[in-house]
């Protein structure tokens, strides 16, 4: 909210008589208009346009090649609520909505915790801390389709890296066929997304618990505090605002998910729709069976899942900025 | 915070207003409208049956994929200098759907598409949308080599029929595929193995294989069609082209035909008895073809492009064959070398194009036999005119298909469904991978493909073709 009311606030803040009060306002809003309105054009012409033209096409039975498109009314969005494979894809959506963004963030903020106070006395970070700063970033810098084809080779059953991990350390009864079980598909897939996204996050926790002050870890060191109760009781609350906005992030992440999908799994989707997600199935409702009304019904039902998502989080935000 | 301030909620409404009050540029997708300009002729003539003005340019967008676009720029060379050198503007592109889809819909679309390789344009959608020009006059069309003879009568069994969509022809397809089952000749020379005629000698040779350490069978896990082609060649050799018919038009219970059950059966025996390569079910289709180049197993299905897809990583001496699927047993309704063959690499002229008989000229040549010979040398793949392979140098490979597609003659299985129907084909493309895994049992692989038919048949959105 604040961010765009923030520089009127600072305006008005001495507040002055009203007649005044009202020139600078207008002022305030000039330089508002001003600044947004070349952004606001691009947004307009890249973003709502498309958006509202999905909006429209989702209510007709376009094929993606014909001059003219059939209105439909809500045909489209009742189809959806019957189609087994689309509801199966919402369900595993769910799921890494469920577990993706929590186990990142968890691992994210295990790591920037030790990498920032990890050390023995619990001022300074592990050893090496900067190195595994890099490191754990690694993954950020490769493409995700590199990613998905890398992670396809490690899973390959036969002579792929964690089969071979496993059979070498005598743990072959572990080793698994891992893309093509359907109970463990959609947890490999979501093994990746954490590994490729753990490092983001672990730089971005570490730089804010680098920016609470010193003080207050050395107050709670002196008071004996252990190092389990220092970062909960310190370090999480003070970072809620960056965990609420990670958790944004990553629940987008989740319900997208479709590179991953496309290019590593069974079928792809499979095996059997056990890793469908809502994104892969627009695609190929698009883009194979040419019913492009349909993948656009498809794709402002993941809009509005997509929005509602972002509604909830930011609302949680609001009401403890309230309290607070 | 006091009322006159910007804040989110009031610059979110004003968005939402904007946004809908651009109904100027929704409407903007599909205001192509089906009007663009008709094409002018020349004056037809014997060497100009179509009439093309000598100076109109042309335009040709054709898939590069591994089949190249040489043997495409060799026929445009012939088109320049029979039409004064009229300028040719040719693009050899991946992607074709995304780069034309616009093209169509704004009404300018180029003269001549090769329309093949992921991401390609939906040729029956094309074609409800009236944006292909009818072909027949193309067949009917003196041969380019032989003005006594059509061009129609030059084709191989089912290339007319593969380019019939919804009683028109509109695809063209250029080269011919043929599937079956792969092994390395000198593999089986070496052991005495002989290629099984029905399924209870391939488990026994299975069992040979196994002996020798040798995986008997892999297969492309990740993409489960591969599977499912044995399984409806060995169906329809057993029912015959009825049950081919049936499945095909979506006949009530035609999945439920005992062939078919058969056939389901005997593909889940190989996993049922150890004859699959370990992991298989998880393996890409290059992972797959390659562990089975290296000798780790004996026996892959796929279809003609094999050799080349596999050139880089086929040892020497290798030389792969194709064999037919075996039969079920002895009481095949059809020639038991019957085999599942198609023509493949779609040729579109769009009605829209500037210079439509251009581009009938131009496939007219492209279909010629020195073309296609060219094709064939060039590519290792069968064409799809008749007869053009005799006296070429072929490697065992392509004269094992040559020969397979012989023996066959006019008892070739093409299924139809596959391509009327996407979502029929991924139901049971999905569930064949459950059946060999042995997730399901072969009754219920039944029961859900007949399903999917079932579903498919009721559902009124989706347009309906007949197989006569």
């Amino acid at each position: 909210m604040s961010v765009l009311a923030r520089p009127v606030e600072r305006a008005a803040a001495p507040a002055p008589p009203a007649p005044r009060k009202r020139r600078r306002l207008n002022r305030g809003y000039g330089f508002v208009i001003g600044a947004l309105a070349p952004a606001l054009v691009l947004h307009l012409v890249f973003v709502v346009s498309p958006y509202a033209q999905a909006f429209y096409l989702s209510l007709t039975d376009w094929n993606g090649v014909a001059g003219k498109a059939d209105f439909v009314g809500f045909d489209n969005f009742t189809r959806l609520a019957g189609d087994s494979l689309f509801l199966d894809a919402i369900g595993n959506n769910l799921l890494l909505l469920l577990l993706m963004p929590a186990a990142t963030i968890g691992i994210g903020l295990f790591l920037a915790t030790m990498i920032q106070r990890g050390g023995k006395d619990g001022r300074t970070g592990v050893r090496g801390s900067r190195f595994y700063e890099i490191v754990f970033f690694f993954p950020q810098m490769l493409s995700v389709a590199i990613v998905a084809v890398l992670w396809g080779f490690a899973y390959n059953p036969n002579n792929g890296l964690i089969n071979g991990v496993l059979r070498a350390i005598g743990l072959d009864g572990l080793a698994r066929s891992w893309l093509a079980e359907p109970g463990l598909a959609l947890f490999a897939v979501m093994a990746v997304m954490i590994w490729s996204g753990v490092g983001f996050y672990m730089v971005l926790f570490s730089a804010a618990i680098d920016g609470i002050p010193k003080e207050i870890f050395e107050a709670a060191l002196i008071d004996g505090s252990s190092g389990w109760t220092t970062f909960r009781r310190i370090t999480l609350p003070l970072l809620r605002d960056n965990v609420q906005v990670a958790f944004v992030y990553l629940g987008m992440v989740a319900l997208d998910a479709f590179a991953l999908v496309q290019i590593m799994t069974v079928g792809p989707g499979g095996p059997d729709g056990s890793t469908e997600v809502m994104g892969l199935s627009l695609y190929r409702t698009a883009f194979e069976y040419g019913k492009f009304g349909y993948a656009s019904a498809m794709g402002v039902a993941l809009f509005f899942g997509t929005l509602v998502f972002a509604l909830v989080a930011l609302r949680g935000n609001k009401n403890r900025t309230e309290l607070a | 915070m006091s009322s006159h301030e910007i804040s989110r909620r009031s610059m979110l409404r004003a968005a939402a207003v904007l946004g809908l009050t651009v109904p100027g540029l929704a409407a903007c997708v599909t205001a192509g409208g089906n009007s663009g300009p008709q094409s002018s002729g020349g004056d037809k003539s014997a060497t100009n049956p179509f009439g093309v003005k000598a100076d109109a340019p042309l335009e040709v967008v054709v898939f590069k994929g591994a089949y190249g676009d040489d043997y495409v720029l060799a026929a445009e060379a012939v088109y320049k200098k029979q039409f004064g050198g009229a300028a040719i503007d040719h693009k050899g592109i991946q992607k074709v759907g995304d780069t034309l889809r616009p093209r169509f819909v704004a009404g300018n679309p180029p003269d001549v598409v090769n329309n093949t390789g992921a991401g390609r344009l939906d040729i029956a959608a094309l074609n409800q949308s009236r944006q292909l020009e009818n072909l027949d006059k193309l067949l009917d069309a003196p041969s380019w080599d032989d003005p006594n003879v059509k061009v129609r009568d030059t084709l191989l069994p089912g290339v007319v029929e593969d380019g019939i969509y919804d009683g028109s022809f509109v695809r063209f397809n250029y080269a011919y595929t043929a599937w079956g089952l792969w092994y390395s000749k000198p593999l089986f020379e070496k052991n005495g193995w002989m290629w099984p005629k029905i399924w209870q000698e391939m488990l026994e040779l299975c069992e040979d294989i196994k002996k020798t350490g040798v995986a008997p069978w892999t297969y492309q896990g990740k993409f489960p069609e591969y599977v499912t082609d044995p399984l409806l060649v060995m169906a329809v050799r057993g029912g015959g082209m009825d049950l081919l018919r049936s499945i095909d038009n979506l006949e009530p219970n035609a999945w439920r035909h005992e062939s078919v059950k058969a056939a389901a059966e005997a593909i889940t025996e190989l996993s049922a008895k150890g004859y699959l390569m370990a992991g298989s079910e998880a393996l890409s289709h290059t992972e797959a073809q390659a562990a089975w180049c290296q000798g780790k197993a004996a026996i892959i299905p796929s279809g003609s492009w094999l050799e080349a897809e596999q050139k880089s990583v086929t040892p020497a001496g290798f030389d792969m064959v194709m064999g037919a699927v075996p039969s079920l047993d002895s009481n095949s309704k059809l020639k038991t070398n019957a085999i599942h063959a198609a023509s493949s690499e779609a040729y579109l002229v769009p009605s829209q194009g500037k210079n439509v008989q251009g581009g009938l000229e131009f496939l007219r040549m492209l279909f010629s036999r020195n073309a296609m010979k060219d094709f064939a040398k060039s590519v290792g793949t069968l064409p799809a005119v008749k007869g053009v392979t005799e006296g070429l140098t072929m490697s065992p490979a392509l004269s094992s298909v040559a020969e397979a597609v012989k023996n066959a003659g006019d008892d070739t299985i093409n299924y139809r469904h596959r391509i009327w129907y996407p979502t029929l084909t991924k139901a049971v493309d999905d569930s064949v991978a459950e059946l060999i895994t042995r997730r399901i049992t072969p009754a219920e692989w039944v029961d859900r493909v007949q399903k999917a038919a079932d579903d498919l048949a009721k559902d009124t959105s989706i347009k309906k073709y007949e197989r006569k």
